[in-house]
């Protein structure tokens, strides 16, 4: 019985915050956030040169072979940090090759994708909120017609990887004829989203697209999951800091009651969480039958903690808090993305109790 | 990451599997003995296997084992599964007997200690007064020398168990003169005498589990304390730093939200399962992420303990997790019983039915979020302690005086 992370796992987010920590600190993060891009080349470059491009995928292709535990520590540190960068969106598009893809297609993308030479993204939505596999009605083909909804970083990506209706994965390269890209206004301006239209776009299917789609969605919901872990974390030292410093009728604000009880409830709502997202990812790798359910429960429930603990650090902060200048309101915007992305927590409640017959 | 035992404990859990498949539950003539008589016979030989009471030394009646949390995990599960009878839950081998094997005269172990694991002696705990509650050490329940015996005069109140138990341990304002930590002592008083009056407190629930105690010119042997006079405040403290692990508590909240999904089912919402009403499936499956949560945390704080690493501020968390379950359990079960809600919870969670056995967990989880400290001290414990917040100004200045 061992729950708990390996001493590899440990110095795995350690050297990955360390980095961002270095090469993102806050007055960084604030300029990528504000800045017309929200991608920062050099700092996913550094990422990919660590190896985080391609941690999840085989070592034949280049990658480094490691669990989806592993890629989720990653993720939990990239959402402690509000890490501006394409890491969600690429390791589930190389998931999905890495999964689905026929020998060529590997061959093409995967070490490529590994070393953050080509950068790659999923697009899944489809207006309506329809992000999961069975949900999707753009037709399949040699060529795509229609439109996916925001899709992470689309505009950088030099292959995307777009679910088609009854559940398959179809490649679309950078520049393909009919594919256009529209930048959208997202709340999250660490991760710019885009939609994306197609009028006779070629594209690719990758053969075993339908069997790799849930597991790609599955992983998917396990790694917001754990950024919502690493943010909400966050949020908690951040406002529990605050209240150290912050001073009101002489003494520092932490001293009161009120406040004192609240950050101690939104502690409590975070902390037990750190076991629910790493059970969820341990099960994709290692406990089959509970592994769709629980990515879906812990999905609902880490990204809504999220949420509310976001709020309950707006109000921590007071006045403060509510301003552009506070750093908050990047991680209360990456809890919106992580919430709604792939899903809101009641469609994976809804899924959760299907699955267990209620 | 690895969820299995691994060969060793698991020959380990096969031993005691075996073990008690022979000798649990009793048969033949054992088996008509009193459940009290059978589980203290069943114990006496789960300590000879080395099986129960496993930090106790053998001087005192344990089986002292090497200590390893992973064994004892296993025993639990075990144990569990064949609903064989564990150390006794009271206060008594909870609190008092890991206080006496780290504070108590030799003598006070040899006496206390064997019959209180094997359930033969019962214990209540003496803390909390009607003026003292988190201002614990402000209490003023008096002890005074008189000769060889302390006399004792005052009122405890929240007192569990007072009805049954043979002693109480007791905080005591011995030193009037001292400051107010420093003017408590621990003492340890036989309750069956003239000077003690017990008397019940009916709960909510209908039920009275717990009681207030009267003392008149109560006694008790001068060397019947623990620790020196003025230390009972230290010496009461001894066993906070035994932080409870919560897998008992999440494995037993899984099972009674399988309880609430069976109950969701039965009842009627606009004439159907309420199983199928989208807002019940929601709540179900929130409730289901907290447990879940919950659980697993008690595999991580397994695995440091096991390690012998400190698991972090989780482990004071653990009340508070448990009673803002409770609360969610309660509510929802209250929704799912419709009209069945305007009834009493009847008194006594064996003689109930279906409505009676929720609508007392409904009162219950409030019990749990009152009892050993309201979950409003459990946030200032978490936030003082476990995110290093300032102590309250009123606490600190009546803690330095």
């Amino acid at each position: 019985m061992n729950f708990d992370l390996s001493e590899e796992q440990v110095m795995l987010q350690e050297t990955v915050k360390q980095y961002l920590e270095n090469e993102c600190p806050p007055n960084k993060l604030r300029e990528i956030f504000d800045g017309d891009v929200g991608l920062d080349e050099g700092l996913w470059r550094g990422l990919a040169e660590m190896g985080v491009a391609g941690l999840h995928l085989p070592e034949e292709y280049g990658g480094a072979g490691l669990e989806m535990l592993d890629l989720a520590i990653v993720s939990e540190v990239v959402g402690y940090m509000a890490a501006p960068g394409p890491f969600i969106g690429h390791a589930l598009a190389g998931l999905a090759i890495a999964l689905g893809g026929s020998e060529a297609q590997k061959q093409k993308w995967l070490p490529k994708l590994a070393t953050g030479d080509a950068l790659a993204t999923v697009a899944f939505g489809e207006e309506g909120g329809a992000w999961l596999p069975d949900q999707w009605t753009l037709p399949r083909g040699k060529q795509l017609s229609g439109s996916k909804s925001y899709v992470i970083f689309a505009d950088h990506a030099d292959v995307i990887v777009v679910g088609t209706q009854g559940g398959g994965l179809s490649l679309v390269e950078r520049g393909a004829a009919g594919l256009e890209i529209k930048p959208v206004d997202g709340a999250d301006r660490t991760r710019r989203l885009c939609h994306l239209s197609f009028a006779d776009t070629p594209c690719e299917e990758l053969p075993d697209g339908d069997a790799a789609a849930p597991r790609v969605r599955d992983a998917g919901l396990v790694l917001l999951a754990a950024d919502a872990f690493g943010g909400a974390t966050r949020l908690v030292e951040m406002s529990v800091e605050y209240a150290k410093t912050r001073e009101q009728f002489g003494v520092t604000i932490g001293h009161f009651q009120a406040l004192k009880h609240q950050l101690a409830d939104m502690a409590v709502e975070v902390e037990p969480a750190r076991g629910l997202y790493w059970y969820a990812a341990h099960a994709l790798d290692h406990v089959q039958d509970e592994a769709e359910r629980t990515a879906a429960v812990a999905k609902a429930h880490i990204t809504d903690r999220y949420m509310q603990v976001a709020r309950d650090a707006v109000e921590a902060h007071g006045g403060i808090g509510f301003t552009w200048e506070c750093d908050v309101q990047i991680w209360f915007k990456r809890a919106m993305l992580d919430r709604a992305y792939l899903g809101t927590p009641a469609v994976h409640r809804e899924r959760a109790a299907v699955m267990a017959g209620w | 990451m690895d969820l299995d035992y691994g060969e060793e404990l698991e020959g380990f859990r096969a031993d005691v599997s075996s073990f008690l498949k022979r000798e649990w539950p009793l048969a033949g003539d054992e088996a008509k003995l009193s459940l009290g008589e059978q589980a203290r016979l069943f114990r006496t030989r789960a300590i000879e296997e080395g099986h129960l009471c496993r930090n106790i030394p053998k001087q005192y009646g344990g089986s002292e084992q090497e200590p390893d949390v992973l064994k004892a995990q296993i025993i639990r599960e075990e144990f569990a599964k064949a609903h064989a009878p564990t150390e006794p839950r009271g206060i008594g081998t909870m609190m008092l007997v890991p206080t006496l094997l780290e504070r108590g005269e030799e003598w006070q172990k040899e006496q206390f200690v064997p019959d209180t694991i094997r359930g033969k002696t019962q214990w209540c705990q003496g803390y909390s007064e009607p003026g003292s509650g988190s201002d614990l050490a402000s209490l003023k329940t008096k002890g005074e020398l008189v000769g060889d015996e302390w006399v004792i005069n005052g009122q405890k109140i929240w007192t569990s168990g007072a009805k049954t138990a043979d002693y109480m341990f007791c905080l005591t304002r011995t030193e009037p003169e001292a400051g107010k930590h420093a003017g408590i002592s621990y003492l340890l008083i036989d309750m069956k005498q003239p000077g003690i009056d017990v008397r019940p407190l009916r709960q909510m629930t209908g039920g009275a589990d717990f009681c207030e105690v009267f003392f008149s010119d109560a006694k008790t042997p001068k060397d019947w304390i623990v620790g020196k006079r003025g230390e009972g405040w230290q010496v009461s403290r001894t066993t906070l730093k035994h932080e409870r692990n919560s897998i008992g508590s999440a494995q037993q909240t899984r099972a009674i939200l399988a309880g609430l999904v069976q109950l969701a089912r039965e009842s009627k919402i606009n004439g159907k399962s309420a199983l199928e009403d989208p807002q019940t499936r929601q709540r179900l499956a929130i409730i289901e992420g907290y447990v879940r949560a919950h659980q697993y945390s008690g595999y991580r704080t397994l695995t440091k303990d096991a390690k012998g690493e400190s698991p972090g501020v989780i482990t004071l968390m653990n009340k508070l997790i448990s009673t803002n379950i409770g609360h969610e359990i309660a509510k929802l079960s209250l929704d799912l019983l419709g009209d069945e809600g305007l009834l009493g919870a009847g008194g006594g969670m064996e003689t109930m039915g279906r409505s009676g056995q929720w609508i007392s967990q409904y009162m219950y989880s409030l019990g749990i979020a009152v009892a050993g400290g309201t979950a409003n001290i459990q946030r200032n414990v978490i936030g003082e302690r476990g995110l290093g917040l300032p102590r309250d100004s009123a606490a600190e200045r009546s803690s330095n005086a």
